[in-house]
């Protein structure tokens, strides 16, 4: 049978193939050189610029669009890489409306930033298209030895970091591709062309940086070995476990999480190979949320409900994310929380959820109920780290890795950063940040151990 | 709408805005657009002596300085005298001039320097029925290696003969067209009204070039892997023009000879600059490349404004009014003082005015305060320098502020005095009259 829009049930090909190309083309089209030079004259080069300030990387952002603007990308690309090793997909996925372009004077002068995340692509884009010589190159070998845990945003930004340092550097990751979230967690319209595997590489061009695919921690390697075997050890976990929904959930299909679906798209050699509900709803409210949502409907859902127990201003998704998912079709639905799961014949028929309501306060039920048809609904109300694996040997608070400023763990061997860290946003730019500082205070600690 | 009605060294057209001299005004084609356009007169591109035409070249003859988004700022061009066929311009002339006989059409002319050359042309041009003359003395490139242009330009000896030749053997008003590219404007312009000249327009093009192509390493433009200087105009030089303008207007020797104002006017407010330093109209030529003929209805238009806004009836109220306003620098009061002001609602926070005046010039703005980011003007070291202004992107966010007699200048500790004191009178003059 074909399937098609109306067609009930969990089905892949509802849509002409013509359609699924122009779905999930580039969300925001990259800026042609006319576009980023006016763009890039509209730059200010503010004094102790607010937009460098706002970056967790700390990206001198008036540096490099002033040389976009002076014909030099290369320089422009520098500029970006040398504080964000990975500026390319950042500049794909940060959201820039509460970061740098929030903090841009155009705004209180015009109320429109620079686009300065399109501006980044841009010069970060050219570099990959030109790399000519390397950019970096590594400090002399220092003969230590570090590993890597985890291959995501924080991993990588810390093994090039430390390679560029001039160790010797093992990247052990679970997953056969490298990229963590870039490659498995992001939606495919935000990264096309398989952009986070042609980061990776140039990443790993740096060179000094041995690839461990498929190895998990507390599977084929245990922390207290590589403690024994390597000077310092920094794990890049992210979260590997998915919050529960806290009610009954019944053997049936059509109930999966929306990490899981958004990484089965992320692999797909075609989207019409992955089967989506005519009826979905997605239960959450941040940016896995809106990602599973408009994918959804991009993949040819009649009706897509996201359906969140706050109010719009709670949602972890940016005011941008949610525009971005009503101007898709989605719907969101406020104040509902998921109270019964409805099945019939093994597969998912809908969604029962109680109305919320803030009282005194507190978030409670109000009492009244409401049911959504549903035959695919998509969990994504938060991830958790996978903490077993580490044992006893770090502190954890809130279910994630205590550090300190730098990264360092309890443990004096072992840094920590990205997701897995207590204490942070979630954001892969902010994952840099941590990678990049943890690759600078494991090469102090070495020294100052070389030179104890 | 007010009446721009404009005669010019009895030359009568009107508005004051006319095409200079250039490749606009080259045949009868374009000036037909221009008059049907709205421009109040032109000049005619300058002409040569009878003869086989002038040859071009057949590679770049313009280059631009730009802004990154394509908006000109500066024109160069290496583009010769006609090279059209005399008996043809003349005749296109004749024409044009019928067909519109209320515009100004104005017939530049460079021969040879011989007595000869310009008394043949002379009677042929006014067979045509134009209304003046302009001797093109400015052109910089190609003609002045040929001792025309530039080169007669150059020598204010030269000026005054031919000038002298043209009000000889010919009725018509002479306008002498100055270069420039010397080191006093007032020299050349002196020789014209020595020789007779009814009066000059200025400036010609300015001796340029535009830049190397970085990857072929050669000047650029280049026609055939090399280049030559060319004439530089447009928006970039209205600033050297405009001085040289109100040099001519308030030099006694030249005082009230008719100013032609050329020079990177693009709009009415760059024709009121020329007009209130002593420009008795203006030309255009740069503008009209970039945007076409069209582009004087925005120039009349706002200038019919402006004086109707102001209350003026004539384009003549507007000329030189604000003359009396330039001065010698040793005339300047050195006791009033002035402050930069930065109204904090309109502050957008870029911090431009914080580092200008501090990398450069004299630390005299915070950067914060209460440990927030914020400026404002340190007024015990600000010297009302307007650097701060310029860098400002938003309009009207930092002024300068006048201090009235009596109150304290915190960067010295005095009072304003009120009496005007400069330099001719100043302690610290060796030369001042009572030392």
């Amino acid at each position: 049978m074909h399937a098609d829009a109306l067609t009930p049930g969990v089905h892949a090909g509802r849509l002409p193939q013509a359609q699924y190309a122009h779905n999930f083309c580039d969300a925001h089209p990259p800026l042609t050189l006319a576009q980023a030079k006016i763009e890039a004259d509209r730059c200010y080069y503010c004094y102790d610029a607010p937009c460098q300030t706002a970056c967790p990387t700390g990206i001198d952002v008036p540096s490099f669009i002033h040389r976009i603007a002076d014909d030099n990308p290369r320089g422009a690309a520098r500029t970006i890489l040398e504080s964000n090793p990975l500026g390319g997909m950042c500049a794909r996925v940060c959201p820039t409306e509460v970061l740098c372009e929030q903090a841009c004077v155009r705004n209180t002068h015009e109320d429109k930033p620079v686009e300065i995340g399109l501006l980044q692509r841009y010069a970060t884009d050219h570099l990959m298209a030109h790399p000519g010589a390397p950019l970096f190159t590594r400090a002399p070998a220092t003969g230590r030895r570090v590993a890597v845990v985890g291959a995501g945003p924080a991993g990588l930004a810390c093994a090039h970091g430390l390679a560029r340092l001039g160790h010797s550097v093992v990247l052990l990751d679970a997953q056969p591709k490298l990229g963590g979230l870039n490659e498995y967690g992001l939606a495919t319209y935000k990264t096309t062309d398989d952009f986070a595997q042609k980061e990776v590489a140039w990443l790993l061009s740096i060179g000094g940086i041995e690839v461990r695919y498929g190895v998990a921690l507390g599977r084929e390697f245990q922390l207290d070995a590589l403690t024994q075997e390597y000077d310092a050890v920094f794990l890049g976990l992210g979260l590997g476990g998915v919050n529960s929904i806290g009610i009954a959930e019944p053997q049936a299909s059509g109930l999966r999480n929306a990490v899981d679906f958004i990484a089965e798209l992320r692999q797909a050699s075609n989207p019409a190979s992955v089967p989506v509900g005519r009826r979905v709803v997605v239960v959450g409210g941040g940016m896995t949320a809106v990602d599973a949502a408009v994918q959804s409907k991009k993949l040819g859902a009649q009706s897509v409900t996201i359906v969140y127990r706050r109010g719009a201003s709670e949602m972890g998704a940016s005011h941008h994310e949610q525009a971005w998912a009503l101007e898709n079709g989605v719907h969101i639905q406020h104040w509902a929380s998921p109270t019964r799961l409805l099945a019939d014949g093994g597969a998912i028929t809908g969604l029962e959820f109680g109305c919320m309501h803030m009282a005194d306060g507190q978030l409670r039920a109000t009492g009244e109920h409401f049911v959504v048809e549903a035959d695919l609904v998509l969990k994504a109300i938060g991830q958790t780290l996978v903490a077993q694996p580490l044992g006893t040997a770090l502190e954890l608070k809130g279910g994630r890795i205590v550090t300190d400023a730098e990264g360092q763990t309890s443990h004096a061997k072992v840094w920590a950063g990205g997701d897995c860290r207590f204490g942070g946003r979630d954001l892969t730019v902010e994952a840099v940040e941590h990678g990049k500082v943890a690759a600078h205070s494991i090469h102090s600690a070495i020294h100052q151990s070389i030179h104890a | 709408m007010a009446n721009l009605h404009s005669t010019f060294a009895g030359i009568h057209s009107p508005n004051p805005f006319w095409l200079a001299s250039a490749p606009p005004t080259d045949k009868a084609y374009n000036v037909n657009r221009a008059f049907e356009a709205g421009w109040g007169g032109v000049v005619w591109k300058t002409l040569g002596e009878a003869g086989p035409p002038i040859v071009n070249v057949s590679g770049p003859r313009y280059g631009a300085l730009l802004t990154p988004d394509r908006r000109l700022m500066g024109f160069n061009n290496i583009e010769l005298i006609t090279d059209r066929d005399l008996e043809i311009n003349l005749r296109e002339i004749a024409e044009v001039k019928r067909l519109w006989p209320e515009r100004a059409m104005v017939v530049s002319l460079m021969v040879p320097c011989e007595e000869a050359s310009w008394k043949a042309i002379l009677p042929r041009v006014e067979d045509t029925g134009a209304d003046g003359i302009e001797l093109n003395f400015g052109c910089p490139h190609g003609m002045s290696e040929r001792g025309m242009g530039a080169a007669v330009g150059q020598v204010p000896e030269y000026i005054e003969m031919v000038t002298q030749w043209c009000k000889q053997y010919g009725r018509l008003p002479v306008i002498v067209k100055l270069t420039p590219n010397i080191t006093d404007i007032r020299n050349p312009a002196r020789a014209a009204k020595k020789g007779g000249a009814d009066a000059v327009s200025l400036i010609n093009t300015i001796n340029s070039i535009i830049g190397v192509d970085p990857y072929s390493l050669t000047m650029s433009p280049s026609t055939g892997g090399k280049g030559s200087h060319g004439g530089y105009c447009g928006p970039a030089v209205k600033p050297i023009a405009l001085n040289m303008v109100a040099e001519i207007a308030r030099d006694p020797q030249t005082a009230g000879i008719p100013i032609s104002g050329i020079g990177g006017v693009g709009n009415w407010r760059d024709a009121l600059d020329y007009l209130a330093l002593g420009a008795g109209n203006v030309q255009v030529c740069t503008a009209a490349m970039v945007y076409g003929f069209k582009i004087v209805q925005e120039m009349t238009d706002g200038l019919s404004n402006y004086m109707d806004e102001m209350g003026f009836t004539s384009v003549s109220d507007i000329v030189g009014k604000a003359l009396p306003t330039v001065s010698d620098w040793r005339y300047l009061n050195l006791n009033h003082i002035t402050k930069a002001v930065i109204n904090q609602d309109n502050c957008i926070q870029c911090g431009r005015c914080y580092i200008a005046c501090e990398d450069t010039s004299h630390q005299a703005i915070t950067a914060s305060k209460d440990g927030k980011r914020h400026f404002e003007v340190k007024n015990d070291e600000c010297v009302g320098c307007n650097l701060c202004v310029t860098v400002c992107p938003v309009v009207d966010c930092i002024t300068l502020r006048d201090l009235s007699p009596g109150e304290m200048d915190e960067r010295t500790g005095k009072p304003v005095q009120a009496a005007h004191g400069d330099w001719t009178s100043h302690p610290n003059n060796p030369m001042r009259a009572d030392a």
